[in-house]
């Protein structure tokens, strides 16, 4: 079974999946593994990061230097295909005119969804992050806890590989030994914020990057994801002899041709397919799931975006894994004298608790830096070190005035120069001619960004519904959202821009931009750090949650939701990593159960 | 997301330009409107043609022109190639900026149908005029056509827009935008990439990290995970 137009598919699957990023192609993974016939939509085009992606192309074969445009915002190199914060014909709608009750909702067309572009970061959730609420009395607990989830975070670190080191802090687990791939080598940014980072107190250490820093040794991990499976292990460790250790060069953000980070398009679908269990039709918008008299789900019915044309599939049980946004989307869009308010929703909780990542960045300028000699400092492109959030005895002491953390991400920037001037004017205070030249070749590398990354506490007043009137170009009522920041976050925001400034100082730095005592101007906008999550909240009760703690609708039995839309809170671990162990997990649920006849 | 500040996110005060172009075309995209060319309406002569769109081919190789007709004639390429080399010349650190096509590159720049490009057409084309009616006005030549000497008593004047006297305010404006484009294309090249010190793009087989001559020099031999001390 292939990659095929909407004409060719089934008349029947025993499950239809929506989404092929991270949720779907975890879950097409752990399917077709198990036997289980399926069909993937995918929204976009068909992606082939072994022909598309422009590993070593220079900037000055791109149009305009590569720089980004409205067209491709993250540079013309980026791997989204028809993607970013607008999708051309597929607009979404604001209820608000202010700035910061903006929330700003990144998609891509293509297959593989954002895994192809994304940075990698790999990070568990710690035990706390699923007992939130327990601890300290805000948002909601998960109704599972970090020991269920442990070891679908081994199963996926296993399968995709994720490299990074056991430092044993607080709330950010260990793997299991051996499992993580050897951490890079720290470059000089990161090895200076390190030693200075030490002195305030902040603990910089190895990051987790789904990036491999070594081969993949196949039979042995295959053997131990799928111990009494030969086959499966034979699929997944011809999978993995397909992939290449990174060769420290080229952004991940472009994708890799050589499988050396993780992508669904290079890690998850190709052996989803190789077992001859998986159809996907790209091009394939999902617009409504339909529900059968017995109120169980049905099947699908989509645009075919290729000829504008709806069509259908049919299957047994039904997958959701398209985003947060569009899964609340189609949920609600999924109306029927069954289910009048949408799919799954007796609650009303549809589309509740939208969650995004707290960012707040400031740049400084380090003179330790200047004029160093030249050196590859490329890696694995995005950073090698982060600091996990440190501050949890004193937030729990309410001594920070804000309730959740937030990790800080660092750039280093010796990268390669493309489509921007390096030589800022106020550093080159008007040279000209050599002294121009000269200055910049000084400057180079000596500018160092901080990012902060945090926890986001749901609210009542960040979710989105069907707006009233509008439809996108194939007439489906889209989304409108609703955003607002609770003190904690802004707070939060405040702190870190406080750290980072304090970091850059203590190296004997300069902070390059202006620091704001008004934290609406120092965080980012809601979605602006593309890790939108909730909306389709997991819980132990019914009435007060969509789906269980299976990522299982309370009210569709055969419907499941496997992507972000069931997180319960999002903590400043990035998410994705999450998404997967969840999927995997809910996946074997959803195998056991059809085995059962019970779905 | 990882910090937005990889190669392909070129730099932060690029990131705040995209959100600032995002903010714009986000107030017309609440009324459902999805313009191109927000910022067209104010500019009398912007380009007509379409950008690449949301799905360009990335495995091909462009060159200036390719995508949208270049606006520059021979008087005017003629003072950006003069100008280019005269802020970045053929010296001990590489060649001059017209020898890896900075002038066709601010040419492709000003001629892009997108809203940060559209800003710039008018500050070159008429910074163009300016430094040409300077040269005149003081020289009674055309600026391409003065000899080095007498470029630089005009750039000299016009080099560092806060220093700058009121009567160069708009020679600066135009030369500070100047000089970033051309910063822009030369470094984005592999010979500018030498004169800069950046040394990449290139597979390698192992991750060294920084060599112990630099770490002995910043004082990190000892980190952890420096290549010197092991990580846990």
């Amino acid at each position: 079974m292939p990659i095929i137009t909407s004409s060719k598919s089934q008349p029947d699957y025993d499950v239809v999946i929506i989404g092929s990023g991270a949720g779907g192609g975890q879950t097409a993974f752990c399917l077709t593994l198990a036997g289980l016939k399926c069909v993937m939509l995918e929204a976009g085009r068909n992606y082939q990061p072994q022909t598309e992606t422009p590993m070593f192309h220079r900037p000055d074969q791109a149009p305009l230097r590569g720089t980004s445009t409205p067209d491709k915002v993250f540079g013309f190199y980026d791997a989204t295909v028809d993607g970013g914060w607008k999708v051309p014909g597929e607009p979404y709608t604001r209820a608000s005119e202010k700035d910061e009750e903006q929330f700003w909702w990144w998609r891509a067309r293509m297959l593989g969804g954002r895994t192809n572009h994304w940075g990698r970061i790999s990070l568990r959730n710690g035990p706390y992050d699923f007992k939130p609420h327990s601890r300290d009395g805000m948002g909601f607990d998960w109704p599972v806890s970090y020991e269920d989830i442990d070891p679908y975070y081994t199963k996926v670190e296993t399968l995709i590989g994720v490299h990074g080191s056991n430092e044993g802090r607080e709330n950010t687990p260990n793997s299991p030994e051996g499992v993580l791939q050897p951490a890079p080598k720290g470059r000089t940014g990161e090895l200076l914020t390190q030693k200075f980072g030490r002195k305030l107190g902040i603990p910089v250490i190895p990051v987790h990057r789904a990036v491999l820093t070594k081969p993949l040794d196949g039979p042995k991990l295959a053997a131990q994801l799928y111990p009494k499976d030969e086959r499966a292990q034979r699929i997944i460790s011809e999978a993995m002899a397909r992939r290449s250790a990174c060769i420290w060069s080229t952004s991940c953000l472009r994708g890799c041709s050589i499988g050396a980070n993780y992508q669904s398009t290079t890690v998850h679908l190709p052996p989803a397919l190789e077992t001859g269990n998986l159809d996907i039709i790209p091009n394939a918008h999902a617009r409504e799931i339909t529900v059968g008299k017995d109120g169980k789900a049905t099947g699908v019915i989509y645009i075919d975006k290729t000829t504008g044309k709806e069509a259908r599939v049919q299957a047994k049980i039904v997958v959701v894994a398209a985003s947060s946004g569009e899964s609340v989307r189609l949920l609600l869009n999924s109306k029927s004298a069954q289910f009048p308010n949408g799919l799954a929703n007796s609650s009303g909780l549809v589309g509740k608790y939208i969650m995004d990542t707290v960012g707040a960045s400031v740049e400084g300028q380090v003179p330790l830096l200047e004029n160093l000699p030249p050196m590859n400092e490329d890696g694995a492109s995005s950073g090698h070190f982060y600091a996990p959030w440190w501050l949890y005895g004193e937030q729990l002491g309410g001594k920070l005035g804000f309730a959740r953390g937030y990790h800080i991400e660092m750039g280093s920037t010796r990268h390669a120069p493309s489509g921007y001037n390096p030589l800022p004017d106020d550093l080159g205070l008007g040279a000209y001619g050599t002294k121009f030249k000269e200055e910049a070749r000084r400057y180079f590398g000596s500018f160092i960004g901080y990012d902060s990354r945090g926890e986001m506490i749901p609210n009542d007043d960040s979710y989105c519904e069907i707006d009233p009137e509008m439809k996108d170009k194939w007439g489906i009522p889209v989304l409108r959202w609703h955003w607002k920041w609770s003190s904690h976050e802004l707070k939060q925001a405040l702190h870190a821009q406080k750290t980072f400034a304090e970091l850059i100082e203590a190296m004997g730095g300069k902070v390059r931009q202006k620091l704001y005592d008004d934290p609406l101007k120092v965080i980012a906008h809601g979605g602006e750090m593309i890790h939108e999550v909730g909306g389709a909240m997991m819980g132990g009760d019914a009435k007060k949650s969509v789906c269980n703690k299976w990522n299982q609708t309370w009210d569709v039995k055969n419907l499941f939701l496997c992507d972000g839309s069931p997180f319960a809170s999002n903590a400043d671990k990035n998410p994705t990593l999450t998404i997967m162990a969840m999927a995997w997990r809910a996946s074997e649920y959803l195998i056991e159960e059809a085995r059962k006849g019970n779905l | 997301m990882t910090a937005m500040n990889s190669d392909d996110m070129p730099s932060r005060l690029s990131r705040r330009e995209m959100i600032k172009w995002f903010m714009a075309a986000s107030a017309v995209m609440t009324a459902g409107n999805w313009p191109q060319l927000h910022a067209a309406e104010t500019v009398t002569d912007a380009p007509k043609s379409k950008g690449y769109g949301t799905d360009p081919d990335l495995m091909k190789f462009y060159q200036p022109g390719d995508l949208w007709p270049l606006t520059f004639d021979e008087k005017q390429r003629a003072i950006v190639k003069a100008l280019a080399d005269l802020i970045l010349p053929a010296d001990h650190l590489g060649p001059a900026a017209s020898a890896l096509g900075v002038p066709e590159f601010v040419d492709e720049w000003i001629s892009a149908p997108y809203p940060d490009q559209i800003a710039d057409r008018p500050v070159i084309l008429d910074g163009l005029k300016w430094i040409e009616g300077e040269a005149q006005k003081r020289f009674g030549m055309g600026f391409a056509a003065l000899p080095a000497e007498k470029q630089t008593a005009i750039c000299d004047d016009i080099a560092y827009e806060p220093k700058a006297k009121e009567e160069f305010k708009t020679g600066a404006a135009f030369f500070a935008t100047f000089r970033g484009l051309s910063a822009a294309g030369y470094y984005s090249t592999p010979e500018g990439w030498k004169a800069i010190g950046y040394v990449g793009n290139v597979a390698l087989a192992s991750f060294e990290g920084p060599p112990p001559e630099v770490l002995k020099q910043l004082g990190l031999e000892g980190e952890a995970g420096s290549g010197v001390a092991t990580v846990r």
